[in-house]
C-alpha cells in the first residue's frame, strides 16, 4: 500500500540526466510507476528546473567519470541551477554518482574515495536509518535494517576527524551500513566508509546524498520493496 | 604525399603472405580485379578474407545448423544478430562473441572491448541492451599468470559494462591448464526492441549519404581481425597494437543517440564498426544491398594526423558506426548526434553497381567489388579434412572400477574439498565486480535461479538467459559434449519455469588446419544440431574463434579444449511463476528427478580430486533429457515444486549445498545402496534435477512425473541447517558456506 499526503498529490520531482547517467531511467521508473509521483526529466544542458518541488541526481558515470567521480558534472549548466536552488533551500537528493556530484559541488561535506578493496562492489547491503531530524530518514524505524543494493567503485566516505564529529553531533548522518540485524560494525562496512556512513545531509537538512540505490528495491518484481520507504521520504522532505 | 605511392603501388605475394593471405588467395584477387591489387586493396582483402571475417574454414559446416523456428524474426546470417519474437510487439536481439586473442595479451582492454563490441551489435539493430552474460576460461589456478589474466579480464568487463550500464545476469568461470596461454573471453548481450523499429545493416538508394558516427579513427586495433586469425605464440605480445582501447562513455552516448535515431525515419541502414572497421562495414552493407559506395577517406575524423589510407581502412577504433541516411534527413541525423556531443560526418555516398571506391584527395586509392569481399559472396570457402585423434579411443576405454570407492566418511571429507575447488566454489569475487542490477529488471538478485531471469516491461513475460559449456565433456567427446552443452542450457532455462526459444553460439577451437581439431569442430556441429533440433532451439548466430592454442617451446602446440559456448534465451510467459533454486522451508521433501546414476566420467571429482584426466563424457540421453525438461516446466506451471536446481558441475552434493546456502537451511538425505557413494555424491550424469515440495503435493507431483515417464526418487528433507548424509553429520550449512565462499579466493590467492 502506498501512503500519500493528499495535499502533495501534485508534487513534481525533477530527475537530471547527465551524459553517462545510467540509473536515471531506473529512478524515473520507481518514482513514476512504483510511487505514482509526477516526474520531470531534466537535461544537463538545461538551465531551467521547471518549477519542480525536489531534484534527484541519479547514479551512473557522468562524463565517464574518467577524472574523479562527479568532478566534471558539477560544471554542467543544470548544476549551476541546482546549486542556486539548493542554496535557496531547495530539496535535492543525490544517489550514488549523484551523491559524488553533490560532494564535488560543495553542497555536501566529505569525499567519496575508492573502496577499501579497490574494487567495484555490487551487492545487497543493509542500512540503518539514523538522523531523527533530517526529514528523509526521520520517519523511518531506526532499529530496523533496510535491504538496499550498492553498486560503486568510489563509495568510501571520508571526512576529517573534526568535521566528522561535527557532522555526527549535527545529526547529519542519514544512513549507516549495518548487518541484517541492524548491528553497525566493521564487517558490515562494505567500502571502508568513516563511521559506516552510507548517506549524509547538509547542515540545512535540505540536501541529501547516499551511495546505496533505493530505486533498485522498489517492486515485488525485483523481490525487494525496502527502497519505497526511503523514496517516500521525499514527500516528508517536500512537506517539511 | 609520398605515402600515397606506397599505398597505391602494386602489392607483392610476399606482402600478401605477411598479412595472412595464401598464394592461391592472392591469385584469386588478381583474377577478380583483372590486375595485381595495390597495397591498399591487398590489405582490404587480407582482412575481409581472414578467418575472423570470412568464416572460410567453418561456413560449410555452420550452414548445416538448424536456423528455422516459429519465433524467428531475423535469422542467422541476415543481420548483426538474430531476433526472436516475444509477442506483444516486442522482439529480442541477442548474440555471443569471443574476444580471446586480445584478452590473452592485454586482458583489461581485450575483455572491455569485447563487451563494447557485442553490445554495439545489439543496439545497432535498434534494440536496447538489457542484460549481459559472459563465459570465461583460464589456465591453472595456481599459475601467477592466471591471476593476472583473471584480474584484468574481470576488471575490464566490469569497468566497461558498469559504466555503459547494462547488468550482468549470468555467466561461468572455468579453469584448466589447456587455457594457460590462451584464455577464452566470450561475452553475450541481449536487447529488446519494438518489432516495427528493427534497423537493417543494408545500404540502399544510390545518392544516399554515408555517415561515420561516434569516435574518431585512430591507429588502434589495426588488423585485429587478422591477429584473431592466427596462433597465439610467444611473439604475440608484438601484436599489442592490434588490441583496441575501449571507451564505455562514448559507447553509452552512441547507444542513446542510435536508439533515438531508431525512432525516426532517417535511417536506411546502420552497421557497427567492429573487426576491419570501415572496410568491413562499407563492404558488408554494400553487398547486402547490391550497391556500391564512394568513400572519401580524408573526410574521416582522425585521432592521429599521419594515417595511411590502409590504416584508416583497417583501424578498429571502437565506438564507431556507419549510417546510410535517407534523403533529406541529414540535418535530423546530425542534430541527434550533436545533442549527444558526437560526430556525425558524411564520408561518401551510395552508388549504383557493386564497386566501392575509396578516395584520398579525390584520387582513387582502392577500388574493389563489394560482393567479392564478403561471406556468401566472393570470400573463399574451404572444406577441411578431419580425422579422429588416437586419444579419443583411449578416453573411451576408461573403466570406473579402476577408481577405488571411498568410504562414506572419506567421501564426505572429499565433499568439503570439492566445494573449495575454483571450478565449483562461489564466484562472488568475480560477479560482485559487475553491476548486476542496473536497469531494475534483474529478478535473480533476490531469487537465485538456474538461469538469469529479467522482466519484460509492458508484458507479463520474463526472459530466462544462460551461457553454458562444460568443455571437459566436449574434449572427452565433441559430439556428445556439445549436445550436453545445449541440454544443460535448456535444463537451466526450464528450471526457472521458462521454455527455451533459441541459441547463439561461440565456437572456440584450435587451429582448423589441424585435422584433429577440425574433427572436434565437425563433431561439435553435429552434436549441436541434434540437440537444437530436439529442443526446438534454432541457432540465431554467434561467432567462430579458431587458433586458440598454445605454441609450446619444443615446436609443438596444445589446443584448448574445444569450447562451443551456448548462449540460450527462453521465455517465461508469466514471470510471477519464476522458480528459484533455494530451499524455502524446513521439512520440505527433497526429490531427485531423472534417472539415478553413479557415473563419474569427466566429473570435476574424477579430473581434479582423483586426477584422471581422460574419460568419456558423462552419461547422457537426449530423449530422457527432453522429457525431464517438459516435466519440470509442468511441475512449476502447476505450483507443485518449491525449488528446482539441476545437477551439474560437482554433482549432487554441490547441488544440494547450493540450494541450502541462500537461506542457510540444510539437508538430510539417504544414498542408494546400489550406487557407488562417490558417484552418487559427485557424479555428473546428465538429465537430473533436484526439487523440493510439500507433503500434500506429493500425489499430484507423482502423477505428472509418471505421465512424463520421468523417475522421481525421495532423497530426504530440508533441515534447519544441519547437513546429514546416511546419518553421518557433515556440518552446518553456515560452516560449509564459509568454505564455499572462500575457496575461489584462496585457490587463486586473490
Amino acid at each position: 500500500m502506498i501512503l500519500r499526503f493528499p495535499e502533495l498529490s501534485k508534487m513534481k520531482i525533477g530527475v537530471v540526466t547527465f551524459p553517462g547517467s545510467n540509473c536515471n531511467m531506473d529512478i524515473v521508473h520507481a518514482l513514476r510507476n512504483n510511487l505514482q509521483y509526477e516526474v520531470v526529466e531534466l537535461w544537463h544542458k538545461d538551465s531551467d528546473l521547471q518549477g519542480v518541488d525536489a531534484v534527484v541526481l541519479p547514479g551512473g558515470f557522468s562524463y565517464g567519470d574518467y577524472l574523479r567521480s562527479g568532478a566534471i558534472a558539477r560544471f554542467s549548466p543544470i548544476m549551476e541551477e541546482v546549486i542556486k536552488y539548493a542554496n535557496d533551500g531547495g530539496k535535492v537528493l543525490g544517489i550514488c554518482n549523484g551523491f559524488q556530484i553533490l560532494c564535488e559541488a560543495g553542497l555536501l561535506p566529505g569525499t567519496l574515495m575508492h573502496n577499501e578493496s579497490r574494487k567495484f562492489i555490487c551487492k545487497n547491503v543493509y542500512l540503518l536509518p539514523v538522523s531523527r531530524t533530517a526529514s528523509i530518514s526521520a520517519d523511518l524505524d531506526d532499529k530496523a535494517a533496510l535491504k538496499i543494493p550498492i553498486a560503486h567503485g568510489e563509495g568510501n566516505y571520508f571526512l576529517h576527524e573534526a568535521e566528522l564529529s561535527e557532522l555526527e553531533s549535527n545529526d547529519q548522518v542519514i544512513f549507516r551500513y549495518c548487518d541484517e540485524n541492524g548491528k553497525v560494525n566493521n564487517s558490515s562496512n562494505p567500502n571502508g566508509s568513516a563511521n559506516n556512513i552510507a548517506g549524509v545531509c547538509n547542515v540545512g537538512k535540505n540536501v541529501f546524498g547516499m551511495m546505496p540505490h533505493p530505486e533498485r528495491a522498489c517492486s515485488e518484481d525485483l523481490g525487494n520493496t525496502d527502497g519505497l520507504a526511503i523514496l517516500r521520504g521525499l514527500e516528508t522532505l517536500i512537506k517539511a | 604525399m609520398p605515402t600515397m605511392t606506397a599505398s597505391t603501388a602494386p602489392s607483392t605475394l610476399i606482402q600478401a603472405q605477411d598479412m595472412g593471405l595464401t598464394p592461391d588467395e592472392f591469385k584469386s584477387i588478381e583474377k577478380i580485379l583483372g590486375r595485381v591489387p595495390n597495397f591498399t586493396e591487398m590489405c582490404i582483402y587480407s582482412v575481409m578474407w581472414s578467418e575472423h571475417c570470412s568464416y572460410k574454414n567453418s561456413i560449410k559446416w555452420l550452414k548445416t545448423l538448424p536456423k528455422d523456428g516459429d519465433q524467428m524474426l531475423v535469422k542467422a546470417g541476415e543481420e548483426n544478430a538474430g531476433i526472436i519474437d516475444l509477442g506483444d510487439g516486442i522482439g529480442c536481439a541477442f548474440k555471443i562473441e569471443s574476444h580471446n586473442h586480445p584478452s590473452a595479451i592485454e586482458p583489461y582492454q581485450g575483455a572491455a572491448t569485447g563487451v563494447g563490441g557485442i553490445n554495439r551489435d545489439i543496439f545497432t539493430m535498434g534494440a536496447r541492451p538489457i542484460a549481459q552474460l559472459n563465459s570465461l576460461r583460464f589456465g591453472d589456478p595456481e599459475h601467477p599468470r592466471t591471476k593476472w589474466l583473471l584480474e584484468g579480464v574481470v576488471k575490464g568487463i566490469g569497468d566497461y559494462g558498469n559504466s555503459f550500464g547494462i547488468p550482468v545476469v549470468g555467466g561461468e568461470v572455468f579453469f584448466d591448464p589447456c587455457y594457460q596461454v590462451n584464455p577464452l573471453v566470450n561475452a553475450m548481450s541481449v536487447g529488446l526492441l519494438d518489432v516495427n523499429e528493427i534497423i537493417s545493416a543494408t545500404a540502399k538508394g544510390p545518392g544516399n549519404a554515408v555517415y561515420i558516427v561516434g569516435s574518431d579513427t585512430g591507429k588502434d586495433g589495426i588488423q585485429g581481425a587478422s591477429f584473431a586469425s592466427k596462433d597465439i605464440t610467444a611473439e604475440s605480445a608484438d601484436d599489442l597494437p592490434s588490441v583496441q582501447v575501449g571507451d564505455p562513455f562514448q559507447e553509452k552516448l552512441l547507444m542513446e543517440a542510435s536508439l533515438e535515431l531508431a525512432k525516426t525515419d532517417a535511417i536506411i541502414g546502420m552497421q557497427d564498426m567492429g573487426a576491419a572497421g570501415i572496410t568491413c562495414s562499407t563492404s558488408e552493407m554494400s553487398a547486402a544491398g547490391n550497391v556500391g559506395m564512394d568513400i572519401y577517406l580524408d573526410r574521416v575524423p582522425l585521432r592521429q594526423a599521419d594515417m595511411e589510407p590502409f590504416e584508416i581502412l583497417l583501424s578498429e577504433s571502437q565506438e564507431r558506426m556507419l549510417v546510410v541516411v535517407a534523403p533529406g534527413k541529414e540535418k535530423l541525423v546530425e542534430d541527434i548526434f550533436k545533442k549527444w556531443d558526437l560526430h556525425a560526418v558524411p564520408i561518401g555516398e551510395v552508388t549504383e553497381g557493386d564497386t566501392i571506391n575509396f578516395f584520398v584527395a579525390n584520387e582513387i586509392v582502392a577500388q574493389v567489388p563489394a560482393s567479392t569481399l564478403v561471406l556468401g559472396g566472393g570470400a573463399p570457402v574451404y572444406e577441411r579434412e578431419y580425422s579422429e585423434p588416437s586419444w579419443f579411443a583411449e578416453s573411451q576405454a576408461f573403466n570406473p572400477d579402476s577408481v577405488a570407492v571411498p568410504s562414506l566418511k572419506k567421501a564426505l571429507e572429499i565433499a568439503t574439498d570439492i566445494i573449495c575447488l575454483p571450478n565449483i566454489a562461489s564466484k562472488k569475487w568475480v560477479w560482485e565486480q559487475y553491476d548486476s542490477m542496473v536497469g531494475t529488471l534483474n529478478r535473480t538478485t533476490n531469487r537465485p535461479s538456474d538461469a538469469g531471469v529479467v522482466s519484460v516491461r509492458g508484458s507479463k513475460k520474463g526472459l530466462a538467459l544462460t551461457v553454458d559449456c562444460n568443455s571437459r565433456y566436449v574434449q572427452a567427446d565433441p559430439e556428445v559434449g556439445t549436445a550436453i552443452a545445449v541440454a544443460e542450457a535448456a535444463r537451466n532455462i526450464s528450471c526457472t519455469g521458462a521454455t527455451p526459444s533459441a541459441i547463439t553460439n561461440c565456437l572456440n577451437f584450435g587451429n582448423p588446419y589441424n585435422t584433429e581439431v577440425y574433427w572436434q569442430f565437425v563433431g561439435a556441429i553435429k552434436g549441436m544440431t541434434r540437440a537444437c533440433e530436439k529442443f526446438k532451439t534454432p541457432v540465431t548466430g554467434g561467432n567462430v574463434s579458431f587458433y586458440n592454442q598454445t605454441a609450446n617451446e619444443d615446436g609443438t602446440s596444445t589446443s584448448v579444449f574445444p569450447t562451443p559456448t551456448i548462449g540460450m534465451v527462453g521465455i517465461l510467459q508469466d514471470r510471477d511463476k519464476h522458480m528459484s533454486l533455494d530451499f524455502k522451508e524446513k521439512g520440505e521433501l527433497i526429490f531427485h528427478l531423472g534417472e539415478m546414476s553413479d557415473c563419474i566420467n569427466s566429473s570435476e571429482y574424477l579430473a581434479n580430486i582423483v586426477g584422471v584426466k581422460q574419460s568419456p563424457a558423462p552419461k547422457f540421453n537426449l530423449t530422457q533429457e527432453e522429457a525431464l525438461h517438459v516435466c519440470i516446466r509442468e511441475l512449476i506451471a502447476k505450483n507443485l515444486v518449491t525449488a528446482a536446481h539441476d545437477i551439474s558441475d560437482g554433482g549432487l552434493f554441490t547441488t544440494l549445498l547450493e540450494m541450502s546456502m541462500p537461506n542457510l537451511f540444510g539437508f538430510d538425505i539417504v544414498s542408494d545402496d546400489e550406487l557407488r557413494i562417490d558417484g552418487f555424491l559427485f557424479g555428473e550424469a546428465q538429465g537430473r534435477i533436484i526439487v523440493t515440495l510439500t507433503e500434500e503435493d506429493q500425489d499430484d507431483f507423482f502423477d505428472i512425473c509418471d505421465a512424463n515417464k520421468v523417475g522421481a526418487v525421495l532423497l530426504g528433507h530440508v533441515t534447519k541447517g544441519k547437513i546429514v548424509v546416511d546419518e553421518e553429520h557433515v556440518g552446518f550449512c553456515s560452516e560449509l558456506r564459509a568454505y564455499y565462499d572462500n575457496g575461489f579466493e584462496e585457490a587463486l590467492d586473490l
